[in-house]
């Protein structure tokens, strides 16, 4: 897939796990225009082994001299923020994949109800940006742990003045979701961004209000987890490999040299989706993709986030 | 690269004829003697130079004749351009890529200068020379995608991604192979492949429109699809039917070389960056059997193919009224010699 050869132009803290990169060119050529939501996968070399990971974009999309991207250090990290907080300095150099957009707003709704916890303010900052252009109706309610994790909420604050909303968990505030929704006019559409915890909240309270389900939009990227090794068979490529415990089977693919179709890798997508041919156990899904009924199938996996709970895998690829 | 414009017309006394050189580079879509639907789709990289995919839109000998022709069939039916008020940004969008590409492609003919917003555009071989606003309609002449759908050949239809799935929001459509702009604006991508023969059976249609949906910015498809056209009429819409439709009935294996010509899209699709849309091309490329059999291979090829195309396709594509007269002709070409997988001319 087009990649982008970029130069980290400045590093910000912004809170004490969040830090902000400015990406520019590296040979100085203005960047693909985005919309407002997109993200992109940045490639990270450690330790000899290429790690990607999903940022979404923060800058302003008619902005095309640099892109903005934040990172949260988690505390469970399989390598990727780690990198991205200790080894990445002013005028280190990154690959990133052209911007992609999984997390579009409905140009078509009466008015927009954005709602982020935490690092999941990200792809509300650009779309913010196509939403005051296009002179939208929106609102954005934006949940944190304290007052010091709330990142970017003073520039949000002036930007959206009235439009925004802010909770702090510290001080004991909290969306009530039930009342917020039941107050929107007919033709609101609602995107969450945040832990799983309150992406399913506001899904399943939306639902319960009888919220049309295209107009409930969410954005998860998950982290590939650990677990345990196993043998996999790529059975157009007639190759026998181990994917490790550390390793996604995705990066185990790509690591034996095979090419693997991806743009999320967050299981958010779908496009890296494989047939799975066999299999002597169950496969752990930790996708957002996949129906119930495909999970339960077996016949097909997301090898970004997913994995085997068995010896042995084999898949068409 | 110098381009000599024809003068020449897609309609009345029907003189488009294409060069020595156009028959040469002709998009034949047929490398196999059988033909069947499938999805044929490759990524829009830069083909050798001189074909029809050296560029991202081709400008060929045609462009001016072919400009001229939608502008005719615009001024008769102005709904043969629709735009839905959510597609202001892909229509930027459009005017972008096609205004970028053709500068950059095409520099003896195309030349755009920004500064700032303030953007500069000469189309030369068109006669066009234009400064307005990069984002602000009000200071074109008329609304960015149709300015631009007017002088890039072929036809455009910007769909907008939403609920899983594909919709015609946008179109700009006047050398269409018989569908209609004003059916399937605002339909979904299964609405209007609903007609389609053969393709639910074989889950293609469901299969495409999943890898559509992941298309990303920077890496464009293109996929050649065909029919065929009696005489050199862009204009095949079913709102024009009563100018077309009757000449398929006045095929003979006399004049069938002359009248008989094979239609091929090059259909391209691009991601679009500011509005996430996407946009569709259509390309018609259209030539007749007598110029083709200056290539026997693609004499015999054709033979072939038309000969062994499923019944559905027949009537699908409109061919049934002619295909004997078709057939008849083609046979004095084909010498039921082996042909090699491959769609080259020699």
């Amino acid at each position: 897939m087009s990649q982008l050869n970029l130069t980290v132009a400045a590093i910000e803290q912004v809170t004490p796990l969040v830090k902000h990169f400015t990406l520019m060119s590296a040979d100085g050529s203005s960047l693909p225009a985005f919309s407002g939501g997109s993200h992109v996968v940045v490639a990270m070399n450690i330790d000899g082994r290429t790690h990607r990971n999903p940022y979404s974009l923060m800058g302003s999309p008619a902005n095309t001299s640099a892109y903005h991207i934040s990172v949260r250090l988690q505390e469970h990290s399989r390598g990727g923020s780690q990198f991205m907080h200790e080894q990445v300095k002013v005028g280190s150099a990154l690959q990133v994949t052209y911007p992609v957009n999984l997390f579009s707003l409905a140009k078509r709704a009466h008015k927009h109800l954005l709602i982020a916890g935490g690092i999941g303010i990200t792809p509300f900052m650009s779309q913010i940006e196509d939403l005051r252009r296009l002179g939208s109706n929106f609102e954005l309610h934006y949940g944190y742990r304290s007052p010091e994790h709330a990142a970017f909420a003073d520039s949000l604050k002036q930007r959206c003045g009235d439009l925004a909303h802010f909770y702090a968990d510290s001080a004991g505030q909290r969306m009530n979701l039930q009342t917020l929704f039941s107050q929107q006019p007919l033709g609101t559409h609602v995107y969450v961004c945040g832990p799983n915890a309150m992406v399913v909240a506001v899904i399943e309270t939306a639902r319960a209000l009888g919220w049309p389900e295209n107009h409930i939009h969410s954005e998860q990227f998950t982290a590939p987890s650990a677990g345990q090794p196993f043998n996999l068979r790529l059975a157009a490529s007639n190759m026998e490999i181990v994917v490790p415990a550390d390793m996604s089977m995705l990066e185990a693919i790509e690591a034996a040299g095979v090419d693997a179709p991806y743009l999320c890798r967050g299981g958010a997508c779908g496009r890296c989706e494989l047939e799975v041919i066999s299999a002597d156990g169950s496969l752990a899904h930790h996708d957002h993709y996949l129906t119930e009924a495909e999970k339960a199938s077996g016949k097909k996996i997301l090898p970004c986030v997913s994995r085997a709970n068995c010896s042995h895998v084999e898949v068409n690829i | 690269m110098s381009l000599a414009f024809k003068k020449e017309t897609f309609r009345d006394d029907y003189t488009y004829r294409n060069s020595v050189e156009a028959i040469k580079r002709f998009p034949f879509p047929f490398p196999e003697d059988q033909y069947m639907y499938s999805v044929n789709m490759e990524p829009h990289t830069k083909g050798p130079v001189g074909a029809v995919t050296e560029f991202e839109f081709d400008v060929d000998e045609h462009y001016v004749a072919e400009c001229e022709d939608k502008k005719i069939t615009l001024a008769q039916d102005p709904g043969r351009y629709a735009a839905l008020p959510h597609m202001m940004d892909a229509q930027w969008d459009f005017l972008e890529l096609t205004m970028e590409s053709l500068a950059r492609d095409y520099p003896e003919q195309f030349l755009l200068t920004k500064d700032g917003n303030r953007w500069t555009w000469e189309n030369r071989p068109l006669n066009i020379k234009t400064s307005f606003v990069f984002g602000d309609a009000k200071t074109l002449e008329m609304e960015p995608f149709e300015f631009m759908g007017r002088q890039v050949q072929g036809d455009f239809v910007l769909l907008d991604q939403r609920e899983g799935t594909l919709f015609a929001d946008a179109g700009i459509v006047t050398s269409q192979a018989d569908w209609s702009l004003a059916f399937n604006a605002g339909m979904s991508w299964n609405e209007w492949h609903g007609p389609v023969p053969q393709v639910t059976k074989l889950g293609v249609m469901d299969r495409a429109l999943k890898y559509l949906l992941s298309l990303q910015l920077g890496s464009p498809v293109r996929r050649l699809n065909w029919t065929m056209t009696i005489n050199p009429r862009l204009d095949t819409s079913p709102e024009n039917y009563p100018h077309w439709g009757g000449d398929r009935n006045l095929v003979t294996a006399e004049n069938a070389g002359q009248k008989v010509h094979l239609r091929v899209e090059l259909q391209t699709l691009f991601r679009l960056p500011r509005s996430n849309a996407m946009m569709f091309s259509i390309r018609c490329y259209l030539i007749s059997m007598e110029e083709l059999a200056t290539f026997p291979r693609w004499a015999k090829r054709m033979h072939r193919v038309l000969k062994g195309l499923h019944p559905d396709l027949v009537e699908y594509k409109g061919i049934t009224k002619y295909r004997e007269a078709t057939l008849k002709w083609l046979s004095k070409h084909d010498d039921g010699a082996e042909l090699g997988i491959g769609t080259q001319p020699e």
